[in-house]
């Protein structure tokens, strides 16, 4: 079990490629940290510099206070499951697990005691004389997990341990793989690109995008209080709704009307000129049908609505808003492109959760309110989220 | 055989064109075989079959010191040179299917143009060195040349066979706390395998078919092998072919390369690295 420390971390592809620019990572001792974000966003490459397969350019990684940029990865003591698991099929599946303590020159009695104890902790016990062609997707996850758990190293790395497996094992193993982490206390790091694992694993998460740590915080952090356009439309599923608006005195003026700023957004947005562009960023759960809602502050609209997908215990809406105007963002094109989301039409189709006792249906027009208290107002120019404390912006 | 209507007559097309294929390739060698059994009284009657098949040419063959001497020259010069071979173009096959380094291509593009040298063409000046530094005629002087024109394509089928050998493994076994020999050993190894006996195989068998430099870089049987002295055969009187001993001899060359084939195709198992990767 280990602190893991990066300080100013860069990566350069002997290409010239930066695929990690000034990355700064504080790990604590046994704190479950996800790496998360696109694809080809750096994730791959900062879990290599950690596991020591790449060279850091330039910064330091600091294991347990000793800067160990120039340690080989046997010397750092650190295990690794791989995407791709990575199991030795010329070996059985306890060979497998074996395998790193055999090379730390374990006595075999030792080995097959904690191969054994590391199988039956994800029931394996069975398949130990097997080899790794002869297993599910599943079970050489697992097989590629025990071989990690074997020698209790001081962290743990996985790069997309889960993304080979069906959506249904997938959840299965997320909760293991979080119950083992528990169990063991063992520092890890997780890469995935999928932020529904992120959100339920991780103590704490990473966004990155291009190579540059976005935010660093809780899931619910992330998810209350984005720093950035990015963040708040990666974070959450189905994802924020962003829409054009301009500022207009007190008001905020976009495709759902005009509303009236609380008084936090008015402070936030303070500096900005009238008149000038901004963009809303809207959960869709705070959305609701204005019958339900009674004098709760908020904003009324009225909107076709396109498709209604009830799930029983909620309701999804889906409509469209016309003559968004305001600011056009290159930024929101950008990060639509980069998020690969359901992105790609914002600031014109809208999904709002609404209560299961919402009377909408689709065709029809309906009255729906929203509450501007939860309201995220971004700067259209840098993405910089405006209804954010200026002191959490600036800590990074 | 079994299923569709239609297939019994393709079927007997094909089993038609494989067995014209297989009587073309097995006449040579069948004709040899009968040879090899045939009397001198016989030996030109035309006949395919031997009409008394003996074992005089046989007995002739493992009588005479020279051609018994020959083999053993063959297989010592062979396998040293094909294990020699084998270990510098592993790691060379490694190095070119693993690693950057400037001069790659280099290696790669010297190593192709080995392999399409003329040999006829280093004859002569092979013979002015080995005879200048004194190992013309001994088993060394086989052996180099042969380890130079085998590793060429054993680098080729070597590093074919190690770009297969997903790259992950070795990551893996790095993390496992393996040095990079370790991995190369306990990972790397058995999983290339297959293609290690491959080349075996073809390497051994161009050195064991070697006839011209046998011939030109040996002078005794002290270091002849098999393909060289053949030629060198002398029937009972001087105006004699010794057709039957040749024929027998030519025979007793290919056991070898047959049991070796057998011995290794049992290890040649296509797929081993299957289960390593992916759900
Ligand atoms: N070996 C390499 N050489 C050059 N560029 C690379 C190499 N590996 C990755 N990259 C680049 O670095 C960036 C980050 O890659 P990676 O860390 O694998 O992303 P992720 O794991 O987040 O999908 C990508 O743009 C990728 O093209
Ligand atoms: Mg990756």
């Amino acid at each position: 079990m280990a602190e893991i420390n990066l300080r100013n971390v860069v990566k350069r592809y002997p290409d010239g490629a930066l695929a990690v620019d000034n990355l700064n990572l504080d790990i604590a001792d046994g704190e479950f940290i996800i790496l998360v974000g696109p694809s080809g966003c750096g994730k791959s490459t900062t879990l290599n510099m950690v596991a020591g397969l790449e060279d850091i350019t330039e910064g330091e990684l600091i294991i347990d206070g000793k800067v160990v940029n120039d340690k080989a990865p046997k010397d750092r003591d650190i295990a690794m499951v791989f995407q791709s698991y990575a199991l030795y099929p010329h070996m059985t599946v306890g060979d497998n697990m074996g395998f790193p303590l055999m090379l730390a020159g374990v006595d075999k009695a030792t080995i097959k005691k904690k191969v054994g104890d590391a199988a039956e902790m994800l029931e394996l016990t069975q398949h130990l004389d097997r080899k790794p062609a002869n297993l599910s997707g599943g079970q050489r996850q697992r097989v590629a997990m025990g071989r990690a758990i074997v020698r209790s190293p001081k962290a743990f790395l996985m790069d997309e341990p889960l993304s080979n497996l069906d959506a249904k094992l997938r959840v299965q193993m997320r909760t293991q793989v979080s119950r083992i982490q528990k169990t063991l206390g063992t520092t890890t790091l997780y890469v995935t690109h999928d932020q529904t694992e992120a959100m339920t694993l991780g103590d704490r998460v990473v966004v990155m995008r291009g190579g540059i740590v976005q935010q660093v915080g809780s899931p619910t952090e992330l998810y209350d209080s984005p720093r950035n356009l990015f963040v708040a439309g990666f974070i959450g599923s189905p994802s924020m709704n962003f829409l054009p608006a301009e500022i207009k005195g007190d008001h905020l003026v976009s495709a759902l009307g005009e509303a009236a700023m609380p008084d936090h957004v008015r402070q936030a947005v303070h500096g900005q000129a009238s008149g000038s562009g901004v963009i809303l960023g809207l959960r869709p759960e705070h959305f609701e049908d204005a019958r339900l809602v009674g004098d709760k502050p908020g904003a009324t609209f009225t909107a076709q609505i396109d498709i209604v997908e009830s799930m029983g215990s909620d309701i999804y809406a889906y409509f469209s808003v016309q003559g968004s105007k305001g600011a056009q963002s290159a930024e929101l094109d950008e990060i639509a492109r980069d998020a690969g989301q359901d992105m790609s039409a914002m600031g014109e189709e809208i999904t709002a959760r609404l209560d299961a006792g919402a009377r909408v249906q689709s065709g029809s027009p309906a009255t729906l309110w929203y509450d501007t208290s939860k309201l995220h107002v971004f700067d259209a120019e840098t993405g910089q989220n405006l209804t954010l404390g200026a002191g959490a912006q600036l800590a990074v | 055989m079994s299923t569709a209507v239609e297939t019994p007559r393709r079927k007997l097309a094909w089993s038609g064109a494989n067995l014209i294929v297989l009587v073309y390739a097995f006449i040579p060698v069948l004709w040899i075989v009968s040879l090899s059994l045939k009397d001198t009284g016989t030996l030109n009657d035309g006949k395919f079959w031997p009409s008394s098949p003996t074992r005089d040419s046989y007995s002739q063959i493992f009588n005479n010191p020279d051609f018994l001497r020959a083999l053993v020259n063959s297989i010592g010069i062979c396998a040293i040179a094909t294990v020699c071979a084998l270990v510098f173009g592993t790691m060379a096959a490694y190095a070119i299917a693993r690693l950057e380094f400037p001069g790659k291509r280099l290696i790669v593009g010297v190593s192709l143009l080995i392999a399409m040298f003329p040999q006829i063409a280093l004859v002569t000046p092979l013979f002015k060195i080995e005879t200048a530094i004194g190992i013309f005629d001994t088993w060394l002087g086989l052996i180099i040349p042969y380890i130079t024109f085998a590793l060429p394509l054993a680098i080729y089928t070597l590093s074919a066979f190690f770009r297969e050998i997903p790259w992950e493994l070795e990551k893996a076994a790095k993390m496992d706390g393996a040095t990079p020999f370790q991995a190369f050993r306990r990972v790397i190894t058995p999983l290339a395998m297959p293609g290690v006996f491959t080349t075996a195989i073809l390497v051994f068998i161009a050195c064991w078919n070697d006839f011209l430099f046998a011939l030109s870089l040996t002078s005794t049987s002290r270091s002849r092998t098999v393909p060289a002295a053949l030629s060198y055969f002398q029937g009972a009187t001087t105006f004699e072919v010794p057709t039957g001993p040749i024929a027998a001899a030519a025979v007793v060359i290919t056991v070898p390369i047959v049991i070796f084939v057998l011995f290794f195709q049992r290890r040649i198992v296509a797929g081993l690295t299957s289960g390593a990767v992916k759900g």
